[in-house]
């Protein structure tokens, strides 16, 4: 349990992707393969079905530390982080030996879920006395089931294959579905013979530059270089035909399995041996887009109902090809890579696959003609793409540019304030936001980030003494300080006090030049709604 | 609460806590005409005043930042003076140098104000001792059940190991500790075998002031004198928390950071610092020290300020005793900092013009 204890405090003591790869894979390099697989299985955001009810915790711990349950809520308040409570109000224990993190879980933790409460509260006592400080937080948040140390199923993939020389794609594949946490799972996942062609296996994004709207597009050259189209808000994807398969993978390199059943039937019409690389979509079979917020209802449901599916209708908006008939395209130029998804995608009738369209547009006075009108069609913009370029990985300069429409902006009064949580728990970081209507102010928008650490800290200050009220976490100040939101979007909303949600609502700036009462109304945010159709 | 009939021995008031019959305030948070304090640092010994009234071992400490034009008077611990018909005597509080517990004595009754203090040992400051009160004006900086202080011992061993890995690698180590108290106590256990140690201008300051009270601390080098191309590595530099991340920091080339603070308890904080380590290091009390000081100082009446206050009040009422918080502002990390960084002219932190602690 030491080496999995330390292998948390590095990964929780810093924000650096390399660091917190190079962390996991020392600790993959020298694990046995049944503490690697449930390091795997915790690390790629699972947990244990939960040992001990949180309520139960918390009172015995207050029991142990001999101070009462309001004494622990306090704590936890300034804590932010319950596991991180109950380790530090218990007084610590000691243990001679070091037993591994395997038999901490088989031998005690997963036990105590079917026990007796008398039973289980001498179990979870005894594991107090058996837990020094270096050790404690680690167990704790084991069994309270809340990670949170900024890695995902993807760096521990990427780790795993670091430690193994396995690669990434591979290991990431053998990861999948319903994967045991038991040592044969862990040996599979890094068998070297990976000689096998990986059906499933995509191929890594081409991702593009974003143009200075300050400047314009004119730096990057001649428009009639360049393919232009919409830019969607929906889900990147990439779609394969492999054998008679069909695998759908996002950006973000995750497997979607089972989530767009019309796009698996429509690319069950695609010929073996086919890559296409385009955005999911909600949207009309004519190809009309639906906003974000309708496919929004679709994402993170893994089983999708029919009542959802005739609502929420998505097409796949092909964009590029990447593999026909076997053969690895990307190194052609883009303008022959369109002309090959065009006569692919013609060859289909299925309405939820579609080819995105070309805009024309001969001049950059024309084309930044068009894109104000993005905001009607549901896009963000123009996606520029050189007609020379070949499918780059990841972000290349001056191939791929997205040309996004400026975001909505508005001046807003901070009224309400929480502590964040995890790396921001104990200062006042996530605040409430809201525009006047008539003498009120009516909170509208609630935002996490824009500000700098210095910032942070001058509203923290701001909140301890400026409190009016305080319901639980959260302060009720006074309206004073204005700050300037920016958000992507905006919709109806009948669940929000404003009739209004936003979208990535977020800090731009602070106005310190500006009075409460210099802030937008809320009748000024409704003017900025999408005409209804 | 309940005062005995007569003249109340303190009163709260928007300048700090007023003895009345004295004519004094204790730890004010305004300049005032007299003032009887605690310890040297800003939040107590508040710069402006025209008269100061202290304890002899923080006479070095006292001198240096406050005005030059002020009158001072020192007294040993123990030792009493009168002012109206009130009688006052200063107690080891075990915060820093010349911290003291400030005992006040009329009409029979005994209130006892606490300043800053820790149970626990320091080579660089005599031990707190409990002084038995009717009325007790203690800090709850860290008055959470989760605050519980390591030996000492141990996390000097920590600092030392942590500084001699640095050293192997090659790398200059910065510890950051507040310029008076926490950087002495941090000397006071450096093992001055492992390599050099050098101080930040700020810390030699204080530092200065300890040894000419007497204080024995290991051989230092201020970084402002070092040559140019000095070669840092294998040394140690112990400076003010404000001095991370700023330009000040380019010459020691590759460095290992930490931060010496109860306020490391807590991973947010650690994290917050952007520090490589933290070592819990405290001069106020934990929880368990808070609980035996109020339990052997016995008072009736407990007025509890600076930091979680109106908890550690609630909690001291359900162990049976009279408690109020006389502070509705919570105690945070950059307080004391701020309060630390000496008078105007040090050049200290800019502060954002928040009000000051209210005391009432």
């Amino acid at each position: 349990m030491k080496r999995f204890a330390h292998l948390f405090k590095r990964l929780d003591e810093t924000t650096k992707t390399s660091e917190k790869i190079a962390a996991m894979r020392d600790y993959f390099a020298s694990a046995d393969h049944a503490d690697a697989a449930w390091a795997t299985y915790f690390l790629s955001g699972n947990r244990l079905p939960q040992p001990v009810p949180t309520k139960l915790l918390r009172a015995w711990a207050a029991e142990r530390a001999n101070v009462p349950l309001w004494l622990l809520e306090e704590s936890y308040h300034a804590v932010g982080d319950l596991a991180e409570t109950l380790a530090l109000i218990v007084p610590p224990g000691e243990s001679e030996g070091d037993d591994s993190l395997t038999v901490w879980i088989e031998r005690r933790l997963k036990k105590l879920r079917a026990m007796d409460e008398d039973v289980q509260r001498d179990a979870v006592n005894q594991i107090w006395d058996d837990t020094p400080p270096e050790i404690r937080l680690a167990v704790m948040k084991l069994m309270t089931g809340s990670f949170r140390v900024g890695v995902s199923k993807r760096l521990v993939t990427r780790a795993i294959a670091e430690a193994s020389g396995v690669p990434v794609d591979v290991v990431a594949h053998r990861l999948m579905g319903d994967w045991k946490p038991i040592p044969a799972s862990y040996a599979a996942a890094i068998d070297p013979d990976a000689t096998a062609v990986l059906d499933s296996r995509p191929y890594p994004f081409c991702l593009a530059h974003p143009i200075d709207n300050d400047v314009g597009p004119e730096p990057i050259g001649d428009p009639r270089d360049y393919l232009a189209e919409w830019k969607w808000d929906g889900i990147r994807g990439q779609v394969i035909r492999r054998n008679g398969r069909t695998f759908i993978w996002s950006r973000g390199e995750e497997l979607m399995e089972d989530r767009w059943p019309e796009i698996e039937s429509a690319a069950a019409f695609l010929p073996d041996g086919t890559v296409i690389d385009g955005e999911i979509l909600a949207s009309t079979g004519d190809g009309e887009v639906l906003p974000f917020a309708q496919l929004q209802r679709r994402i993170n449901r893994k089983t999708v109902g029919k009542k959802l599916l005739s609502e929420v209708p998505v097409v796949f908006h092909a964009f590029d090809v990447l593999e026909l008939d076997g053969v690895d395209l990307r190194g052609e130029p883009m303008h022959r890579r369109r002309t090959a998804l065009e006569s692919l995608i013609d060859g289909i009738e299925h309405g939820h696959l579609r080819c995105t369209e070309v805009i024309a547009g001969e001049t950059w006075e024309r084309l930044a003609e068009v894109r104000g009108g993005s905001r009607e069609r549901n896009a963000e913009g123009l996606m520029l793409k050189r007609r020379d370029s070949t499918y780059d990985v990841g972000r290349v300069r001056g191939s791929w540019w997205k040309w996004k429409v400026d975001p909505f902006t508005i001046d807003a009064v901070l009224i309400y304030a929480q502590k964040g949580h995890g790396k921001r728990a104990s200062l006042f970081t996530d605040y409430t936001f809201a525009l006047w209507d008539g003498d009120d102010l009516v909170p509208f928008a609630k935002a996490y980030s824009g500000l700098d650490d210095a910032e942070i800290r001058k509203v923290d200050r701001f909140v301890r003494t400026h409190t009016t009220e305080a319901f639980g976490p959260v302060r009720s100040v006074e309206p004073k300080l204005v700050m300037e939101l920016a958000f992507e979007g905006l919709q109806r909303s009948t669940r929000h006090k404003s009739g209004v949600a936003t979208r990535f609502p977020r800090i731009l700036r602070w106005r310190h030049d500006k009075q409460p009462k210099d802030a937008n109304r809320l009748d000024e945010l409704k003017a900025m709604l999408p005409q209804s159709p | 609460m309940h005062i005995s009939t007569g003249e109340a021995i303190l009163e709260r008031t928007e300048r700090g806590l007023y003895c009345p019959p004295g004519g004094f305030y204790v730890d004010p948070n305004v300049p005032v005409h007299r003032a009887v304090v605690s310890h040297g640092h800003a939040d107590h010994a508040r710069w402006g005043c025209k008269s100061y009234l202290s304890v002899r071992d923080g006479e070095q400490i006292l001198r240096q930042r406050m005005n030059d034009d002020a009158e001072f008077e020192f007294v040993e611990y123990g030792e009493t003076v009168y002012m109206g018909g009130v009688k006052i005597s200063f107690h080891p509080a075990g915060h820093i140098l010349g911290s003291s517990q400030v005992r006040l004595e009329y009409g029979g009754r005994v209130a006892v104000v606490t300043g800053d203090y820790k149970l626990g040992p320091d080579p660089t400051c005599r031990a707190w001792e409990p002084v038995r009160c009717h009325l007790m004006v203690t800090e709850s900086t860290f008055g959470l059940p989760i605050y519980r202080w390591r030996p000492q011992a141990d996390i000097y061993t920590d600092i030392n190991d942590w500084w001699r890995s640095a050293a192997a690698e090659g790398k200059c180590c910065l510890l950051y500790g507040y310029a008076v108290g926490k950087s002495q106590r941090l000397l006071a256990g450096l093992d001055p075998t492992i390599g050099p140690i050098y101080t930040h201008g700020a810390v030699e300051k204080g530092t200065e002031a300890y040894r000419r009270t007497g204080v024995d601390l290991p051989p230092t080098k201020y970084v402002g004198e070092m040559p140019k191309k000095h070669d840092w590595k294998g040394g140690i530099v112990v400076a003010v928390p404000s001095a991370h991340g700023t330009p000040w920091m380019r010459r020691f080339g590759t460095v290992s950071t930490a931060m010496a603070s109860g306020w490391m308890m807590v991973r947010g904080s650690r994290r917050r610092r952007a520090v490589d380590r933290g070592f819990v290091l405290s001069d106020h009390v934990d929880w368990p020290e808070l609980m035996t000081a109020v339990e052997q100082s016995d008072p009736e009446t407990v007025w509890v300020t600076h930091g979680y206050s109106a908890v550690v009040a609630k909690y001291l009422r359900e162990l049976g005793r009279d408690a109020i918080s006389i502070s509705n502002r919570q105690r945070t990390e950059n307080d004391e900092e701020e309060a630390d960084a000496g008078p105007p002219e040090d050049g200290g932190s800019e502060d954002d013009g928040g009000p000051r602690d209210g005391g009432a």
